[in-house]
């Protein structure tokens, strides 16, 4: 098989997987254009992809949450009420950040645990069980900064998170070394995992895509990694909000996508009566997700507070329907069991870029608004026309 | 004068090359309760839906003569504006309405464009007293018994100004009572000149019910039987309805190595409280390994309900009595405690409850498993992909990889697919709901050899079927089960066609 032809046939056969791609692509190379390559400059990427991370990781619960055939609308107003809590025990309790941050989190999984236990055992509708959490959460922010109005965070260790930078350790030309070094470690960190992978695939004597191509897919994402390790090096380096958002992703992938749990999530989701029938604890799956939801909630939140390094009365708003517009960007279905983790977070990427660009491009609020529900519906409707074709 | 109401001459009727009815002669005289009768399959809904629309015309071949006058239905209201009207045996009743707007949904009683309510209740009550049934109107159907909402069924019918009613097993749901009730209702119906055809499987009904019993076997009519010729005899009818020898479509029994007791039912039951009536009573039930036993029944009889109560009660039955696995007393909890234990269920509904449609093979034939490939918690896809080639191989299925979206695949290698992704599983007791439900003759065969390969490795198959031939042709044990309890147990030896149906039927 010529390289071409196989090449044509492995995009024809992943185009779901790779549109969303091949779109934020797309955006990125229109907006560049048309600022004339202001987008893509080090200080608006860095900017972008921070403003992205408190979004992002509700994104990457949401898209299991939607797996599972279920949707929280609570996890807005939970992250703001948690970041508050969060500014609360750090300003007036006085409590220190590696206390706060774990207390915080564990809150987070308590509150995702009993949406649960609403939706789970007592059967009440996601949609209706987390809606009430959306308002009491909304009403729990309001009491705790009602006295106060915003809280000011002075803990430096805690705004870093949300507005710091991995420490550079040298300058070299004007590039942060330990990005560098961080972007090329993970370079060499993707091909050797690739290449041990391929080794085991022929050991078990399975089919692999040929050299050629395998080439060419290392080659392509080294060179995606080492521009986007370029361009923020250039700028102040990785933020910690970046290598947050990536610690996550990789966690949670490689949840979804090699252990027993993760299979189970999805088998949940693709048919729940089967799952049970399959010796599955549908409940428990239940449980897990919505808990995991409820902790990365409180990861947002942290990211939210430390970024405008105060808790303010009106944290959260629209931040689960950002999400949930994230996950579907992502390629997630409602009808369950199918949406991938890397897809949320360039879910969550296009729709940022989509604002950034819209930004630098002076165009109005109201316009944004528009465009970006209209790309939320392409985005859908693409999903449904490729999976019409395979069906 | 003919004398009929219904002509159905030659009906012919085939599914994607599958014929389910061929030249297909029924005929109902004007005024008489007439009884359909057949297996399980045999073509009975499907003639019953040729002739209420839901087949439009031009996608069968024959005609239907109504009152002396061909018809074309092109959709269920075309037929009962003719006034043919069918009550299904799962109630088309909205359960949160109320028994007068139940009774005229679709066929509102109007005052220029609005609906009269007061004339609607009032039109309501004149149905109800025809039919027997003393309730108000204005309660919500959910509230009333199941014999009653029946009797709704029938009142709606009536105010639809019906002239031949069509029952499909009408009393399978109901109790001793209500069905007597039932039968009475139909006597007076037919002192008011309403023609009834009535579906049903037990033969006693037929037998005190019936002016004439037609008797379809194989989409084919078989013949009709004239109670005033005294022909309607429980003889008559079940060596017509089964009348047909096993063919050789099941492979050859491997030699017999039947070892100790490795479940047991004592005193089993299971109480619905979705239902609100017991789904099994009194059940005393043994499988010993290296056999198959089979359970024979007609549907709705709790042979589901059997396998499910015993696979971890995934349907939350109140259970009472023992279940007893290997000697050892177990309660479980879970369908993972059930699997744990060794049994494994192969479900009646593949694409339903038991298949993941949207993902490959792969994923479908590990998932109850996993943990066989996975090492703490992390799959090791390689192994996986071993092993599920494997079982690919050794199931038959025939799909280009195993990739492949088991959605698309045929029922068939669904069916292998469903079968595999158990036997992965290990299990010692093996628990097949309708094995070859929907699937062609060359994959029933492969599935009959896969059985057989695993009786003779030691395993222990229950095999749920409504197919006698396959019961009798695959099977060492025979139970017969009908209204949740165990109405008989038959070596294989002793078991025939004529006898199961007699113990189903009771």
């Amino acid at each position: 098989m010529g390289f071409i032809k196989e090449a044509r046939m492995l995009v024809k056969e992943n185009i779901r997987d790779y549109g969303m791609y091949i779109a934020l692509f797309v955006i990125m190379l229109t907006f560049s254009i048309m600022t004339d390559g202001l987008f893509m400059s080090s200080r608006n990427i860095s900017n972008l992809l921070d403003s992205t991370g408190y979004i992002a990781v509700l994104a990457v619960g949401m898209t299991l949450v939607i797996v599972i055939r279920h949707i929280d609308l609570s996890v807005g107003f939970a992250a703001g009420f948690l970041g508050a809590i969060a500014a609360i025990l750090l300003t007036k309790m006085g409590l220190p950040i590696y206390v706060t941050i774990p207390v915080i989190l564990v809150l987070g999984i308590v509150i995702g645990l009993f949406n649960g236990l609403l939706i789970a055992k007592y059967a009440i509708p996601s949609f209706v069980a987390t809606l009430a959490g959306m308002l009491i959460f909304r009403g729990a922010l309001l009491q705790v900064t009602e006295k106060t109005g915003t809280i000011i965070i002075k803990d430096d260790a805690f705004n870093a998170i949300g507005n710091g930078f991995i420490p550079s350790l040298m300058i070299v030309n004007g590039l942060h070394l330990l990005s560098l070094i961080l972007g090329l470690l993970s370079i060499l960190l993707y091909i050797y995992s690739e290449i041990s992978t391929r080794r085991n695939k022929i050991k078990y004597q399975f089919d692999v895509v040929s050299k050629g191509i395998f080439t060419f897919k290392l080659i392509f994402v080294s060179a995606i990694i080492a521009y986007v390790t370029w361009i923020l090096a250039g700028y102040n380096g990785f933020s910690w909000t970046v290598v947050i958002m990536l610690l996550v992703v990789v966690a949670y992938h490689f949840l979804t996508t090699k252990t027993v749990l993760g299979r189970h999530i999805y088998a949940v989701g693709s048919n729940p009566e089967a799952a049970h029938l399959s010796g599955i604890n549908v409940n428990k799956i239940t449980y897990m997700v919505f808990g995991s939801m409820g902790m990365l909630a409180a990861l947002s939140g942290i990211l939210f507070t430390s970024r405008l390094q105060s808790a303010t009365t009106t944290a959260g708003t629209l931040f689960e329907l950002d999400a949930i517009a994230a996950a579907y960007v992502g390629g997630v279905s409602s009808a369950g069991g199918v949406g991938k983790v890397t897809g949320a977070i360039i879910g969550a990427i296009v729709m940022a870029s989509l604002s950034s660009g819209m930004n630098l491009l002076g165009v109005g609020v109201s316009m944004q608004y528009m465009i970006r529900g209209g790309v939320l519906v392409a985005a859908v409707l693409f999903d449904v026309m490729t999976r019409k074709k395979r069906g | 004068m003919s004398g009929y109401i219904l002509e159905m001459n030659e009906i012919s009727k085939s599914f994607t090359g599958v014929k389910a009815l061929s030249n297909v002669n029924f005929k109902v005289r004007k005024g008489e309760i007439h009884c359909l009768i057949g297996e399980n399959g045999a073509g009975k809904s499907t003639l019953m839906k040729v002739l209420s629309g839901v087949y439009p015309y031009g996608t069968y071949e024959g005609d239907i003569v109504f009152e002396e006058s061909v018809q074309q239905f092109n959709k269920i209201s075309d037929s009962v504006q003719t006034g043919i009207v069918i009550i299904y045996q799962e109630l088309a009743l909205f359960p949160d309405l109320t028994v007068y707007e139940n009774i005229f949904v679709g066929n509102e009683v109007k005052r220029g464009n609005l609906v009269d309510w007061n004339q609607t209740i009032a039109e309501a009550k004149k149905m109800l007293k025809r039919v027997g049934l003393d309730v108000n109107p204005e309660t919500l159907v959910k509230d009333l018994s199941v014999g009653k909402q029946q009797l709704v069924e029938i009142a709606k019918a009536l105010s639809k100004d019906v002239k031949l009613l069509i029952l499909d097993e009408p009393t399978a749901a109901l109790n001793e009572d209500d069905s007597e009730n039932l039968l009475k209702l139909l006597g007076e119906l037919k002192k008011q000149g309403i023609t009834s055809i009535m579906i049903s499987h037990k033969l006693k009904e037929v037998i005190s019910i019936a002016d004439q019993a037609t008797v379809l076997r194989d989409g084919k009519t078989i013949c009709t039987l004239d109670a005033s010729k005294g022909e309607i005899s429980e003889n008559m009818i079940i060596k017509n309805m089964v009348g047909r020898d096993i063919d050789d479509i099941y492979p050859k029994r491997p030699d017999k190595k039947i070892g100790e007791t490795i479940l047991e039912l004592n005193d089993w039951s299971a109480y619905s409280t979705e239902l609100g009536r017991h789904v099994l009573r009194d059940i005393d039930f043994h499988v010993k390994k290296g056999e198959i036993v089979g359970i024979a029944g007609l549907m709705g009889s709790g042979r589901t309900e059997l396998a499910l109560s015993v696979f971890g009660n995934p349907k939350n039955y109140k259970l009472e009595g023992h279940l007893k696995v290997l000697g050892v007393e177990k309660t479980f909890k879970h369908t993972s405690d059930a699997i744990k234990s060794g049994i494994a269920y192969v479900t009646e509904d593949r694409k339903g409850d038991g298949l993941f449609l949207i993902q490959d093979i792969k994923n479908n034939i590990t998932a109850a498993n996993l943990n066989e490939v996975a090492d703490k918690g992390i799959i090791n896809e390689n192994e996986e992909v071993k092993r599920a080639t494997e079982y690919k191989r050794s199931m038959y299925i025939k799909a280009s990889s195993l990739e492949q979206t088991v959605g698309n695949l045929s029922g068939g290698n669904q069916q292998k697919v469903s079968l595999g992704k158990w036997l992965f599983v290990g299990p010692k007791i093996l628990i097949l709901d309708e094995p070859t439900r929907g699937i062609d003759v060359g994959a029933k065969f492969e599935i009959y050899t896969i059985m057989n390969q695993l009786i003779s490795e030691g395993m222990s198959i229950i095999m749920i079927s409504s197919e006698l031939g396959e019961v009798l042709g695959m099977s060492d044990r025979v139970y017969v089960m009908a209204e949740g309890r165990m109405k008989g147990e038959l070596p294989i030896e002793e078991a025939n066609q004529e006898n199961i149906m007699q113990l189903a039927t009771q």
